[in-house]
């Protein structure tokens, strides 16, 4: 059993104490985060990624992964006590769970997204073991062109799951790719938009611009309104759910891992979509639908799950082929880059005890988040009472320290400072930041990846769709961009939607 | 300004529209290629005109459906945290990394309506400490603890 001997190898690598505190160090601080409201991972992941230049690569990325799935089990903690979800992808949770909260059912929801997030990383986890090294057999005969289509898939897809107005989504895409094309260009050593300034002739770092348009951009946006956060916890007590819990949260637990398994793969995708998806599945098929949104124990468990599930599946393919599906997945490509890791399918085949270490140290994770939040579950209520004025200052203080150390010079600190200000005027026109930094990683990939293509083929640009493979995902691509614009569909996307509201 | 239905698109438009034309202008001067061997002027151009193409239907949409309204800018919030950032860029070569942590915090705090002096100067003591103790001795990044300024 060669997927056996790959666990084996994993769990040697992942096993060792300096990587398990590794792991429990994600995994502590992706909790944190989670549950305090205003951080997110991408500006966590963002102003620690300086930090872990020193590490050894595997301890680097474990850490790296556990602050991202982490931050999952965190913002629903404050979801179920306090009605304030800590994270977008912990929205859903708060429907039922805060009431289940009032009803003085806070121990069994806390418990129930427990079991759903454990359960559903557990199996998640396993298929990522699974698909991963057959996808990236295939991601190995892909060329240039191949890679290409895939990630002109990975932008449509994101255009097609972004939230709001499909305009915007495009605009941001745009932009990103344009700004991605900063700094020298590789063929002709060209220095593009570097407005005869040295510090832009490597173009700007993605750390620069995911910490000023989601770090600082957000602190803006929370300061808008800020409100005071009384935090009137409940008494957490009664944490075992009772048999029939158990068997009413069964279902909605196996379907939350379905769908959530599923979506997180997709482009745009990951832990937010994978929730909302799964609560409005479950509001459909559940038997008990008529209880939702009034402490149904099923709308926990199903989003609880699938958040957890779509933020595992995420990171498949980010392993196998070096394409984010997300954010935070652009920021773990980054990483690996400055580690000196080439991301893509040859990551598995030069470096297995890196990409199982990271697999295995998932599921190592996972466990370690349920020990950290059922009995633990007090000390993390005690942190939702810290006050945004505190909290605020210390996160720029960390942003600015972060940015400045990554090449040692001011001009970063600038340039944040700058991206927070378009990141903040952009989130008020409605303008995704998502699609934006999606494309900004991928931008000048797939430059060079479609020179390359055409180089090859003599510039013929048949060789996009000669391929059956690059035929295959420009095709999807241009079904997803055709269904958006179907008016029906669009109308099915506006309502899945709006439960975010 | 009352012919235009949605301020939000007309921003944002306008953004698409100049940061697009501003692309493509100049890139005039990087060199097209053919299609064989593309030059380094070959995405910049269709990227920004696509850019101003997008910018330019948000800006015919904002006249044709209603959106809602901006909102209220938080200019105040956003000069504090952004200008104290700044600060911080600008002093910590030459006054050292305590002094502008404590800069940038009491600045930046002052943004919050809930601003207290005395527990913003206690955050700004407490994190300078442990930026200096995590950053400057743990993980030897190369700032001055008290800057040249101040003959560190």
């Amino acid at each position: 059993m060669e997927l056996l001997a790959n666990l084996g190898l994993g769990f040697d690598t992942a096993f060792t104490l300096t990587n398990l505190l590794y792991c429990l160090a994600g995994v502590a601080l992706g909790t944190l985060i989670g549950v305090l409201p205003g951080l997110g991972p991408v500006a966590t992941i963002a102003m620690l990624l300086p930090a872990t230049f020193g590490l050894p690569p595997v301890s680097a990325l474990i850490m790296l992964a556990g602050i991202y799935y982490g931050a999952q089990y965190g913002g629903s903690t404050t979801a179920i006590l306090v009605n304030l979800p800590g994270e977008t992808s912990s929205v859903v949770t708060a429907l039922d769970g805060y009431q289940m909260a009032r009803q003085g059912r806070a121990g069994k929801a806390l418990a129930t997204a427990a079991i759903g997030s454990f359960f559903a990383g557990t199996v998640a986890t396993f298929l990522l073991a699974v698909f991963a090294p057959p996808l990236a057999d295939i991601a190995l005969k892909f060329g240039p062109a191949e890679y290409f289509s895939l990630m002109v898939l990975g932008l449509i897809g994101s255009i097609v799951l972004a939230h709001g107005s499909l305009l915007h989504a495009i605009g941001m895409i745009v932009l990103g790719l344009l700004l991605g094309m900063m700094g020298t260009d590789i063929n002709s050593g060209m220095a593009r938009y570097t407005f005869d300034t040295p510090e832009l002739a490597d173009g700007i770092s993605f750390v620069v611009l995911a910490m000023g348009m989601f770090g600082l951009g957000e602190i803006i946006r929370n300061l808008e309104d800020e409100e005071l956060r009384s935090a009137m916890v409940t008494k957490v007590s009664g944490l075992m759910p009772s048999r029939e819990d158990l068997k009413r949260i069964a279902a909605p637990i196996l379907r939350g891992t379905a769908v959530g398994a599923l979506l997180g793969i997709l482009p745009g995708g990951g832990a937010i979509l994978a929730a909302f998806a799964a609560y409005s599945v479950e509001k459909k098929i559940s038997p008990n639908s008529a209880q939702f949104g009034k402490g149904a124990i099923e709308g926990v468990a199903a989003p609880e799950a699938a958040n957890n599930a779509g933020a595992q599946t995420s990171f498949i393919p980010m392993l196998t082929l070096g394409i984010p599906s997300n954010p935070v997945m652009a920021l773990m490509i980054g990483a690996m880059i400055i580690q000196g890791i080439q991301p893509g399918p040859m990551v598995m085949i030069e470096q297995p005890a890196l990409f199982w270490g990271i697999i295995v140290s998932m599921w190592i994770g996972n466990l370690f988040l349920v020990i950290l939040n059922l009995p633990l579950i007090g000390l993390w209520v005690r942190l939702i009472t810290i006050p945004y004025r505190l909290l605020y200052p210390a996160i720029l203080v960390f942003c600015a320290i972060g940015v400045f150390s990554i090449n040692n010079r001011e001009f970063d600190i600038y340039l944040m400072a700058l991206f927070g200000l378009l990141g903040y005027i952009l989130a008020k026109l409605d303008c995704e930041m998502a699609p934006l930094l999606l494309a900004f990683i991928l931008g000048p990939m797939m430059e060079e990846y479609l020179r390359r293509a055409l180089l090859i083929s003599r510039g013929d640009p048949m060789v996009l769709v000669e391929r059956p493979i690059s035929a295959t995902m420009l095709a999807l691509s241009v079904v997803a961009l055709l269904l958006v614009l179907v008016p029906a569909f669009r109308k099915t996307r506006e309502v899945a939607f709006q439960e975010d509201d | 300004m009352s012919a235009i239905r949605n301020p939000k698109d007309f921003w944002a438009g306008l953004i698409y529209l100049g940061i697009g034309l501003g692309a493509v202008y100049i890139a005039q001067d990087y060199e097209m290629g053919t299609a064989v061997r593309m030059g380094p002027g070959y995405f910049p151009n269709v990227l920004g005109s696509v850019l101003a193409l997008v910018g330019l239907i948000a800006l015919l949409r904002s006249f044709m459906r209603p959106g809602e309204a901006i909102g209220r800018l938080a200019w105040r919030e956003a000069v504090l945290v952004l200008g104290a950032t700044a600060l911080f860029g600008m002093l910590v070569r030459g006054a050292g990394l305590a002094l502008s942590v404590l800069v940038l915090v009491v600045i930046s705090s002052y943004a919050s309506r809930q601003f207290r002096l005395r527990s913003s100067v206690f955050l700004a003591l407490g994190l300078a400490v442990f930026g200096v103790l995590v950053f400057i001795k743990g993980l030897g990044i190369p700032l001055p603890l008290w800057g040249k300024w101040l003959g560190g």
